[in-house]
């Protein structure tokens, strides 16, 4: 038990550690959300008057995703290059306990990024409404369907391939997750698309449950759902330790 | 501990159509250091990793402390320590974290201060994993494999590209682990460290055991009939040759070798040719074959000559030959793989 306390502390103090995870999970997202709010050149929808009150849902998922999957796929791929994840092994740490570890260190990273983002943005202006415990929930499913597919990158690729495919990936999502500018903007087939992605579907959950005239469509938590039990799946079955 | 810590028999490793490890067997006890000696490609990293818990056995059956390393391998883990041929730590971890990090897995450690002063990193203690240089990450890693307290150590090439002084502590450490009873299996592609380090050698060659014992049973047993010795560079071999009714070389500048049986009246004609010219004596040895030379004639080919190796980053897949060299003849200097610990009671 000590050891997977001390393998959560250890998780998160090497990511912090790491400048590109810190600029990645919360450089990007202050950054475009300080920026956004106060430079309104974004589409916004229709009845929103200020850019944050969009905005502060958006990079939360944002932020969610860039922890998840891009800075976790990047660390785990680097640590299977390194020979990491052998040597712990072969110790009585166990796989079970390191995956919890890292589990937890991603919790703990993301409950910080919300501390920081939700204090920036009210001090933007952000009156925060709705559901803050739907709002975990989604993005709790969220972040178990974006840990799949960080470890599924990092558990096949080499550890450089994997920093490009999870740095790609993250800015496709991105353009394409609700999460700068509404979904709506986007041509018909791109946005039914957008809308299968764990990305769009977790911009609209929190949109919703953070918004005061919201509602979370049934099908985000359809589309939440599934990525939460087919991409760790995937990862799991093709996960190659070494 | 009733048995030995380690069994290994007809093992067969394959991947694929490949063979790394061709039906070997043998046992390694605690309290004694055993060396796979081979050049690379010998089977040796595979051979580790079985008995590790990484790969199981093609064919044949590998125990370690008498658990199987697959089946039995949360339990094992508790007991053994594992030092892997590179890397194994968080890039961005210093010794001192990564230390206390290791301790926290097992329920009995070593002090985390204590063990980084026995392998000399106190120094670097706050130095992040990638700054250190490649002795020191060879050390911590080495300090991660004993800070569980293992009663059995698998050291994958312990000492490769470290420095004297490096070696001299990885020695220390080693000499420690025999004293407090853990069985160390390790690997290794230089003699002189395997001469150095081991209680026993196994020479492994195309995946097969080509000799087994102690040093001084691998270099006396066979062709051990000359006498070797150092004097200046350039002596007329031919008459000392004469004087001794035998064939002398000078094998390398200074370094003489004479076709003779260790006789003692041989090895006082030689002195007492050497009186006459007033010439300096070095380095007499008698009925000792250089443990160079025993390997040079089981495997063919001579050592790697540098400590490259260690670096090269070569994964386990390379420790492959396509075919076990046919004809290949299977010689066994001691008999049944018996080291000197065998000799001794077992509690």
């Amino acid at each position: 038990m000590s050891g997977w306390r001390a393998q959560t502390r250890a998780e998160l103090k090497m990511t912090l550690r790491r400048g590109d995870s810190v600029l990645l999970t919360l450089g990007i997202p202050v950054g475009l959300l300080v920026f956004f709010s106060l430079v309104d050149v974004l589409p916004k929808p229709a009845g929103v008057s200020d850019a944050v009150t969009f905005l502060a849902p958006g990079i939360l998922a944002l932020a969610v995703m860039s922890t998840a999957m891009v800075s976790l796929g990047i660390a785990t791929g680097f640590e299977r290059q390194y020979g990491v994840l052998k040597r712990l092994g072969s110790t009585p740490l166990g796989r079970p306990a390191l995956l919890a570890a890292k589990t937890s260190a991603i919790v703990l990273l993301e409950v910080i990024q919300a501390a920081v983002l939700v204090g920036a943005a009210v001090a933007l202006g952000w009156d925060p409404h709705g559901n803050p415990f739907l709002a975990a929930a989604a993005g709790l499913l969220a972040t178990i369907g974006f840990a799949g597919l960080g470890l599924l990158m990092a558990g096949t690729l080499r550890a450089e391939l994997t920093l490009a495919a999870a740095n790609g990936l993250y800015l496709v999502l991105l353009l394409l997750g609700g999460m700068v500018f509404p979904l709506d903007k986007l041509p018909g087939p791109l946005r039914a698309f957008s809308r299968a992605l764990p990305s769009g579907a977790l911009s609209d959950a929190l949109h919703g449950t953070l918004a005061s005239a919201g509602h979370v469509p049934g099908r985000a938590w359809i589309v939440l759902v599934i990525w939460a039990v087919v991409a760790p799946v995937a990862a799991a079955a093709t996960f190659r330790w070494e | 501990m009733p048995g030995p810590a380690i069994e290994v028999r007809d093992l067969v490793v394959r991947y694929g159509k490949t063979i790394a490890v061709n039906r070997i067997s043998f046992e390694a006890r605690a309290g004694q250091v055993t060396a796979l000696l081979g050049p690379n490609g010998a089977g040796k990293t595979s051979t580790l990793e079985t008995l590790e818990g990484y790969r199981r056995p093609t064919v044949g059956t590998v125990r370690v402390l008498g658990l199987d390393p697959v089946r039995d391998h949360r339990a094992l883990t508790r007991r053994i320590g594992v030092m892997l041929q590179r890397g194994g730590v968080y890039p961005g971890m210093s010794p001192r974290e990564a230390v206390r990090l290791f301790a926290s897995y097992y329920d009995e450690s070593e002090e985390p201060e204590g063990v980084l002063y026995r392998v000399g990193l106190t120094s670097v203690a706050t130095t992040p994993w990638r700054r250190l240089s490649g002795g020191e990450q060879q050390r911590l890693s080495l300090a991660l494999a004993l800070v569980g307290r293992p009663w059995v150590a698998f050291l994958d090439e312990p000492t490769a590209g470290v420095d004297p002084q490096g070696r001299l502590a990885i020695r220390e450490v080693i000499n420690d682990l025999r004293s407090a009873g853990s069985c160390v299996l390790l690997t290794t592609h230089e003699m002189t460290e395997a001469e150095r380090l081991a209680d026993r050698i196994i020479i492994l060659d195309h995946g097969e055991i080509v000799a087994d014992g102690t040093t001084s049973e691998l270099t006396t047993k066979e062709g051990g009939k000359g006498i070797r010795f150092g004097a200046p560079a350039g002596l007329d071999t031919v008459a000392l040759g004469a004087a001794l009714a035998a064939t002398v070389d000078e094998e390398q500048p200074g370094e003489y070798l004479v076709h003779a049986d260790p006789a003692p009246a041989t090895i006082a004609a030689i002195t007492a040719w050497l009186a006459e010219k007033d010439l300096a004596l070095s380095d007499l040895q008698a009925g000792r074959e250089r443990l160079e030379d025993v390997f040079l004639r089981l495997t063919g080919r001579p050592e790697s000559t540098n400590g490259t190796v260690a670096r090269d980053p070569a994964p386990p897949e390379d420790e492959i030959r396509v075919e076990p060299a046919a004809g290949r003849r299977r010689r066994r200097v001691a008999d049944g793989g018996r080291g000197p610990g065998a000799t001794e009671p077992q509690e």
